[in-house]
């Protein structure tokens, strides 16, 4: 056995071999757990401090689609061939009647990422790097926000004249960022797409009203913050229900002249904002586009004409 | 008809018949969201003693939709049998709880009773019952329905083989059937959700399905589950189906949310009797699911369970050969987390037999919910010893087109193999006879795919 005074040197240890520059998804408080394991479990097979090249291989880094598992396949050439048409978990064997410990363990990683966008708050330090005020819903907590949408689009009183001292009325464009259903999304990619999207509009002219982030925020929460400050158009960025592997997705949500009184049709919506969909600085710069076409139509959802 | 009570000394009055409904009801965030859950535990065990005391026929007489108003209700309604009902109705909830865990009552006499009853009374009932209860009770009711084969024999556990796709790519679709077939699922239905509503894919779809039917001689049924008007398209323009699927709500309004009536249903049945592939007579195929009432705004006010329990009653008019639940796809605005998963997935199946369906589950969730592959896992464990008829059998459970997780084709094994229950019988000589199953377990080539391939 060895003690936990050397398990912390030993963490220690691999988490100065991280490299500072390394990307990590959702920041390096998501990186260190994982590492620590790593470095715990090779440790107590050598019980010696372990080489940097002993770490073990990234289980979520793995292409599923090149993977075959099953021993001595009848076909494994047109299997990998007829996997490759697909993301499902297949050729993936068994022990007894259960599926491997790489199988297990990769399916259990890959719903943890989507678990901890959903139920982590967009951190402090994310929100202070930014530098934007922030408002609340009517929602209390995470778990409120998750079982009342209908508390997710509205703000308390107090809240409602915070966002009237942040942001000035009938401004062209309102942009703000919510939580919505993953933190990490947001983390990972509102500024870019935001920053971009900045750029766009000044190259057309147009100084949007500052920035904030509403937490625990849903998607109608744009008619009523709209109706509040009265912008001609509303830019939403909110974080998408996360599937399994990923948690970084998000969406733009836009209406002209929003409000509580419009059907939902009356919003358009770019989705997928992520680096395996659409690159959030690409996003920023479509967003910018489709701003500019609803001020010429003055219209957005369904009657616009993209 | 009393709806009073003291509990601890304090009164508790409830207005009508579907408050005292909804406050007994175990806690959902659905009935929270929808204003109508008990403010307190006392108060919810305060109704459940209020509902306890009423009788059948209270609940008869007190339908959770007016008969005029709604035609979920009418269809429940009318087909009681009146006999059987007068025989009954002074059966207060608390004596047919007792009754239905009575030794007197077997399979057989409950199969009696249930042709007396409404959804209300089921659903009143499974309000009174504990966890245990419902598996309990459930495991006694046996209900056997015939397509091509027959599924809900004692010691059966089927599953639906649900080989999604993202893009209905047909070489996907087909290592994914292949490999859930190796690993003994595919039993109850080959059922595919489209990405694609179209008539043209749908039928791409099952002519596939059919050619891998009739290719290995498979003796099961298939179905690609798009919009019912577009498999009767479908249908009409030659394309081969055993089953057809709809997605149904337990009441009027919510089944138009859904694009369907009674009178579209049994236009389907009608269909498939006559142009369809299957030998029948049960020939169609529902998914219900606590909480889509109130999210199309068709609750009326009504409870998540009552309302689910109403579903079962609709879709008995239709005979159906498949029903289940997907219980924890809505999401955490009606079941929040593991317990309440679990909950509704054993009140699901127990009311959906005792409504006299062959009643199976998708034991799933989403990533928004507090629940896991673990939880999941558990339920289909308690669910198995209840005697669910059939789950969905997925790659790993990982769907990756509808975006949740459920059981995987490794459950399937793993629950007959732990319980001892077989596949449907023609099903499992067939997995015998591919080398897919060996004296009730895996067998030499179960997990390979390419076995398929020459």
């Amino acid at each position: 056995m060895i003690s936990e005074q050397q398990i912390k040197s030993i963490i220690d240890e691999v988490i100065k071999t991280l490299s500072p520059g390394a990307e990590g998804v959702g920041g390096g408080s998501h990186m260190a757990p994982a590492e620590t394991m790593t470095a715990t479990t090779a440790a107590s097979q050598n019980n010696q401090p372990p080489e940097e090249e002993s770490f073990l291989e990234d289980l979520a880094a793995v292409d599923l689609r090149k993977e075959l598992l099953v021993p001595g396949a009848n076909n494994p050439e047109m299997y990998l061939k007829l996997k490759e048409t697909t993301p499902a978990r297949l050729g993936i064997w068994h022990c007894g009647p259960r599926p491997l410990t790489r199988s297990l363990l990769r399916f259990r990683a890959d719903h943890a990422v989507a678990q901890d966008a959903v139920f982590t708050d967009v951190s402090d330090e994310f929100l202070a790097s930014i530098g934007v005020e922030t408002i609340q819903s009517c929602c209390r907590d995470k778990d409120e926000f998750l079982t009342r949408p209908d508390l997710g689009r509205k703000l308390p009183e107090d809240q409602g004249k915070k966002l009237q001292a942040i942001c000035p009325e009938n401004a062209t464009v309102q942009i703000y960022i919510a939580d919505g259903l993953s933190s990490t999304a947001v983390e990972t990619n509102a500024m870019d797409t935001y920053r971009a999207l900045v750029q766009g509009l000044k190259g057309m002219g147009i100084e949007p009203n500052p920035l904030f982030f509403l937490r625990y925020g849903r998607v109608p929460s744009m008619d009523v913050i709209s109706e509040l400050i009265t912008p001609k158009i509303t830019v939403l960025l909110i974080g998408e229900r996360p599937g399994l592997a990923t948690g970084e997705s998000m969406s733009c949500y836009m209406a002209y002249e929003s409000s509580t009184a419009q059907p939902e049709s009356n919003r358009t919506v770019i989705s997928n904002i992520h680096k395996g969909g659409t690159p959030a600085v690409e996003a920023g710069a479509h967003i910018a586009g489709v701003v500019k076409k609803m001020l010429e139509q003055k219209a957005s959802g369904l009657n616009l004409k993209l | 008809m009393r709806l009073k009570t003291k509990l601890f000394g304090t009164l508790y009055s409830f207005k009508d018949v579907n408050d005292v409904l909804a406050k007994a009801n175990e806690e959902k965030s659905g009935d929270q969201l929808a204003g109508l859950a008990a403010s307190s535990l006392t108060e919810m065990i305060a109704a459940k003693e209020v509902l306890s005391n009423l009788t059948l026929a209270d609940l008869r007489n007190h339908p959770a939709v007016p008969y005029e108003q709604d035609e979920v209700t009418r269809i429940i309604q009318d087909q009681v049998n009146e006999k059987i009902y007068a025989g009954i109705k002074n059966w207060t909830l608390a004596e047919f709880r007792e009754w239905l865990l009575s030794d007197q009552a077997d399979c057989r006499s409950i199969g009696r009773v249930s042709r007396g009853l409404t959804s209300e009374m089921i659903a009143g009932v499974t309000k009174l019952m504990s966890n245990l209860d419902l598996v309990y009770a459930a495991n006694k009711i046996e209900v056997l329905a015939h397509c091509n084969t027959t599924i809900g024999h004692k010691g059966t556990l089927g599953f639906r083989l649900q080989p999604n796709h993202t893009t209905d790519d047909p070489d996907g679709i087909r290592i994914s059937t292949f490999e859930g077939l190796s690993y003994g699922v595919g039993d109850a239905v080959i059922g595919l959700n489209p990405v694609n509503d179209s008539v043209d894919s749908v039928a791409t779809v099952l002519r596939m399905f059919q050619e891998i039917k009739e290719t290995y001689e498979i003796p099961t049924q298939i179905c690609v589950l798009a919009h019912v008007t577009t498999q009767m398209d479908a249908v009409r323009q030659g394309a081969p189906a055993d089953l057809i699927f709809q997605s149904i709500a337990g009441s009027e309004k919510g089944n138009k949310a859904f694009g369907l009536d009674g009178a579209l249903m049994a236009e389907a049945r009608d269909l498939v009797l006559r142009e369809g592939t299957s030998t029948g007579p049960n020939v169609l195929y529902f998914e219900t699911g606590q909480g889509s009432e109130l999210s199309s705004d068709a609750h009326h006010g009504v409870d998540q369970v009552t309302m689910e329990a109403r579903c079962y009653g609709f879709a008995k008019k239709f005979q159906p050969f498949l029903v289940n639940t997907v219980v924890g796809f809505i999401g955490p605005e009606y079941l929040y987390d593991a317990k309440q998963v679990t909950r509704a997935g054993l009140e699901d199946h127990f009311m959906g037999k005792l409504t006299g369906l062959p009643m199976g589950v998708d034991a799933c969730y989403t990533n928004h919910m507090k629940t896991d592959q673990n939880d999941i896992e558990n339920l289909a464990m308690l669910l198995s010893t209840a005697g669910c008829t059939y789950f969905m059998g997925i790659p790993q459970g990982d769907d990756i087109m509808l975006n949740y997780q459920c059981t995987g084709y490794h459950d399937a094994s793993s629950l007959r193999q732990l319980l001892g229950l077989h596949p449907v019988r023609e099903f499992e000589q067939w997995l015998e006879k591919m080398g897919f199953m060996e004296n009730g377990r895996l067998g030499q080539l179960a997990g390979d795919a390419s076995t398929f391939i020459r």
